[in-house]
């Protein structure tokens, strides 16, 4: 679950400089080093793999058991045994392996995977995630490997729109969906800006466009702490 | 002389009984062992708990048994997909209940069943809904709750070949819960594309060895395989 349909317009946000969705993959992938073992979530996450460089060297997983896992296959070579964990076809990479879900899900609760891209309704100023249940009555809830992913990950960033379709806030003081996670985000890519998790709430630390801290400011309703101008923010950070 | 072979699908789960708890393999449809559930569906078992990742995609597998009116309970982690039609009207209607748990937690208490352990603490879960009344406990400064083994009388899974003692091999990820099950389930039938002599399983890549194994169907090769190579499916 993403809460983010790769193809849509964001109609609440003018588009002024703000990043669709290929180009803030290509912004993601610029922060993953060589070597890091990467798992991206269903949906929008998925199209930082494409972003990735040509020869880069990094390792992705799917949680359901495969490590070097390969772009989409060409029409006529989908094999039924070989799919993501949103059930799309794939490929298989040279160097890749198989493993059951144990060893899989081993992988992320023992600290081994490094870096895992996930969609939002909701991430809090503590770095709470709400993601796979919107509490809607009716709604049939399904979590899928979504909680694990959130704890498990050495760092657990999220890829969304700021505001959702009607214009509210994704970021928040404190969650109002049910919970994916506690305190387990790091850093939350947007269209509009990239926000870290410190100890008192989001620091700014990349405007995109003409977005200004003011207008994240007045569209989030939180304090934002300003760190444009510092380099500590550049690169991986966990 | 061992061996775990049987004739066909239906001698092979024959004895499941009204009531069972049925582990069933796959990850939407990759694993799924479709001629054992078919079989089932056919035998006619029913009131059945379903312990799976999914619960049903199409209108085949575990969908059938759902609309066949088999299922009262299903614990899976991930029920509604774009076509889980199945599954969602018969939750909507009120005929199936609904366990949801975490993938990590559903695989590892299946491993835990199947491993002799007697429960675990997991961080996965952790002040979210389904933490709710479980033990939890501080260990190293790291927050945890209690989860239980996942046992059940039959575990129905695929894999790709298998011989006469039941060790197995799977094929890429249709191997995914498969090895958990087999362990975790009183009575373990396999299906498989082939069933090869014994002594053909190079020792060193068997997967799930023969002793988590009952039974074993061979239903032949997919479609998208021949000879064991593959020659791709339509997209």
């Amino acid at each position: 679950m993403s809460g983010l349909d790769p193809s849509a317009p964001n109609p609440s946000a003018p588009n002024r400089g703000a990043l669709d969705r290929r180009a803030l993959a290509a912004r993601i992938a610029q922060d993953i080093p060589e070597g890091a073992i990467v798992n991206l979530g269903i949906g929008a996450p998925t199209l930082i793999a494409d972003a990735l460089p040509a020869g880069l060297e990094v390792i992705l997983h799917t949680e359901n058991g495969m490590l070097g896992m390969g772009p989409a296959p060409e029409p006529g070579l989908v094999d039924p045994d070989l799919m993501n964990a949103g059930k799309q076809p794939v490929t298989e990479l040279p160097g890749a392996s198989y493993f059951h879900h144990a060893d899989s899900f081993g992988m992320m609760r023992g600290g081994h995977l490094d870096i895992c891209v996930l969609g939002a309704f909701q991430v809090s100023e503590r770095g709470d995630l709400a993601n796979w249940h919107t509490g809607a009555p009716g709604a049939i809830p399904a979590v899928g490997g979504a909680m694990d992913l959130a704890i498990g990950a050495k760092s657990v960033w999220v890829m969304t729109d700021l505001l959702t379709r009607d214009g509210a806030s994704k970021l928040v003081a404190a969650c109002t969906y049910p919970l994916t996670g506690v305190a387990c985000v790091s850093r939350v890519y947007t269209d509009r800006a990239v926000f870290d998790v410190i100890a008192d709430g989001f620091a700014v630390s990349e405007l995109f466009g003409d977005t200004t801290l003011d207008e994240l400011q007045e569209l989030t309703g939180l304090w934002l702490r300003d760190a444009t101008g510092s380099d500590e923010t550049e690169g991986m950070r966990s | 002389m061992i061996s775990k072979l049987r004739a066909d699908a239906s001698e092979a789960i024959a004895d499941v009984g009204d009531g069972a708890t049925v582990m069933i393999g796959g990850f939407g449809a990759a694993g799924q062992p479709v001629e054992l559930i078919d079989a089932l569906i056919a035998q006619g078992a029913s009131d059945l708990t379903i312990v799976s990742n999914n619960a049903g995609n199409g209108d085949t597998g575990i969908a059938a048994l759902i609309t066949a009116g088999r299922v009262r309970r299903v614990v899976c982690s991930f029920p509604r997909q774009a076509d889980s039609h199945a599954f969602d009207a018969a939750y909507r209607a009120g005929e199936v209940e609904l366990e949801l748990v975490p993938q990590g937690n559903l695989a590892e208490r299946i491993r835990a069943a199947g491993a002799g352990i007697g429960a675990f603490f997991t961080p996965t879960g952790v002040g979210t809904t389904v933490s709710e009344g479980k033990e939890a406990r501080t260990i190293d400064g790291r927050d945890y709750i209690l989860e239980y083994p996942l046992r059940a009388d039959v575990a129905l899974i695929s894999a790709y070949r298998a011989d006469r003692w039941g060790n197995l091999v799977y094929r890429r990820t249709a191997r995914n819960f498969g090895p958990l099950m087999a362990a975790a389930a009183r009575t373990t039938v396999v299906q498989v594309d082939e069933v090869v002599e014994l002594g053909a399983l190079d020792p060193e890549a068997v997967v799930t060895p023969g002793i988590f194994v009952d039974r074993v169907v061979e239903v032949g090769e997919r479609p998208w395989l021949r000879a064991g190579e593959f020659v791709g499916a339509p997209a």
